[in-house]
């Protein structure tokens, strides 16, 4: 199924978020008192608080800490080797993978979101590029 | 309020056993515990059972009623999941409603199936304890998940793969007497270090087993032991319990478990007991790093300086605090669901003076279980005394 579109129900909230990413609109959630969040959300994770607007994601963001998976799930059979990392834009954090090279990836690194999908299953995936 | 009396204890071995069903694998385990305590099975009022993955490895959901019809047990029973800290967290419930009165004899433990499926599947059943939306679809396996807490320690604090090396040889060398252990074999630091990456700077020596594998403990309250005259000279006198957010990348800091720190403060608080005076440890190592993480929120170290503990000796077995001498996660195995309250079998019998290393910890008074679920977004603590 490489290539084509996924049968999966949406997932609302995460799939719009995906849609952003991939239109170059990224963005996360912000509450009252300034705390980031990942949609869905309800009210913030971090205080309850129930006023909530989207943000625009920085169109940056750096490594906070990195693997190469050598090992993976029967989902990115095909796509292993592939390096994991969390990347800090400010308010929020996004894991997804690096389209780089492991030896290329350190903390700091400073990287782009964008989506591209899984080579085992062409399912959306969430990736960053190096800047 | 009562104290809560350990009065009997059960393992299965620790293992590959495929083709045994977690009920079969329980009902040794509990049986066991039973026969151990000494009690009338009619006075047991409640079962608490941990259990992660059966839905996936055993297409088995509502699991409490087949664990209390394992032993032959009519009483209410209930499923714990709280992903690799499942029995942990069922026994603080038990020990909860021992302590209140609301049940004088329980049994509480846990069970898991896993070599039923493939190394592929086991992974991805693993790996649902991340968050499926933003970490399991980034292809984020249990290994890596861990792997990038590591790579996040090194970074901050310094350490190497020789040190979290240290620490699987030392857990292999605490299990090789434990006949309950799946590796019952020495390895070297350099076994350790040749090893095959699974998630760098992770290898395959750093990462605990795929087990099957079952544990059972039998609580009662002090009133019930001395009115049945039980052996039961260990007691659970602390429970703590603490949570986080579910991803690693919605924590402020990825190379620490505050939420153990909660729980330990919590446990330590109820046992009016400090770190400084635990004497032996069980904690959590499904990977070399999560022992570091675990000793550093149980207090032993300061943050950032755990990682040198087993190889500068202090958590051997002859160190000032052993750490798994039971083999951990490790070396002894790791059947999700069983872990939690195999640390408890495990420091039971250390404490009692009647486990193969107690001779390695002959005046140990205070024990301590650190269980820990995902990526430490769940972890409890238990403080355990010997009291008579």
């Amino acid at each position: 199924m490489t290539g084509e579109a996924s049968d999966r129900v949406r997932d609302e909230g995460f799939d719009e978020f995906l849609d952003a990413l991939a239109d170059g609109e990224g963005y996360y959630v912000e509450c009252a008192n300034g705390h980031g969040s990942l949609p869905p959300r309800r009210v913030c994770p971090h205080c309850g608080s129930t006023v909530l607007v989207d943000e625009p994601l920085p169109e940056t963001g750096e490594v906070v800490t990195h693997t190469q998976v050598y090992v993976p799930t029967p989902a990115f059979a095909e796509d292993a080797p592939y390096v994991n990392a969390v990347v800090d834009f400010g308010a929020v954090r996004l894991t997804g993978q690096v389209l780089a090279d492991a030896e290329d990836v350190t903390v700091g690194t400073t990287v782009e979101p964008a989506v591209s999908e899984t080579a085992t299953t062409g399912e959306r995936l969430l990736v960053f590029e190096q800047r | 309020m009562t104290t809560v009396r350990v009065a009997g204890v059960g393992l299965t071995h620790f293992g590959t056993h495929p083709e045994r069903t977690s009920r079969d694998l329980f009902a040794e385990a509990g049986l066991t515990a039973l026969e151990e305590a000494s009690v009338d099975r009619d006075d047991v009022e409640a079962v608490y059972y941990g259990n992660f993955m059966g839905e996936l490895s055993e297409h088995q959901g509502h699991q409490g009623p087949l664990a209390a019809e394992a032993l032959g047990v009519q009483a209410p029973a209930t499923r714990y999941e709280s992903a690799c800290a499942s029995s942990g967290v069922a026994l603080r419930q038990a020990v909860r409603d021992v302590r209140n009165g609301e049940a004088d004899l329980v049994v509480v433990g846990g069970a898991e199936r896993m070599n039923n499926l493939s190394t592929a599947e086991s992974t991805e059943a693993l790996a649902i304890a991340a968050d499926d939306l933003y970490e399991v679809r980034a292809g984020v396996t249990f290994p890596g998940a861990y792997a990038m807490m590591a790579t996040a320690y090194f970074d901050q604090f310094g350490g190497t793969r020789e040190d979290l090396a240290h620490i699987a040889v030392k857990n292999h060398e605490n299990a090789l007497v434990n006949e309950h252990a799946q590796y019952q074999r020495e390895i070297s630091v350099e076994d350790a270090l040749d090893s095959p990456p699974v998630a760098d700077p992770l290898h395959l020596y750093d990462a605990c087993p795929v087990t099957d594998g079952a544990s059972a403990v039998v609580l009662a309250s002090e009133a019930y032991a001395e009115r049945n005259d039980l052996d039961a000279g260990v007691a659970i006198t602390g429970t703590g319990q603490g949570g986080d957010m579910m991803a690693l990348h919605d924590r402020e800091d990825v190379a620490t478990s505050p939420a153990a720190t909660e729980a330990a403060e919590e446990a330590y608080a109820d046992a009016d007991v400090a770190a400084g005076d635990v004497d032996l440890a069980e904690v959590h190592d499904c990977f070399t790093i999560a022992e570091v993480l675990a000793t550093e929120s149980l207090g032993f170290f300061e943050t950032g300086e755990g990682v040198t503990a087993a190889r500068d000796g202090v958590t051997t077995q002859h160190g000032d605090l052993p750490v798994n001498l039971s083999g951990g996660l490790k070396a002894k195995g790791h059947p999700v669901g069983a872990t939690g309250t195999s640390q408890v079998a495990e420091l039971t019998k250390l404490l009692r003076g009647d486990h193969v290393n107690s001779k390695y910890v002959p005046e140990a008074r205070v024990g301590v279980a650190h269980n820990a679920g995902g990526t430490v977004a769940s972890a409890v603590v238990h403080v355990m005394e010997a009291v008579e």
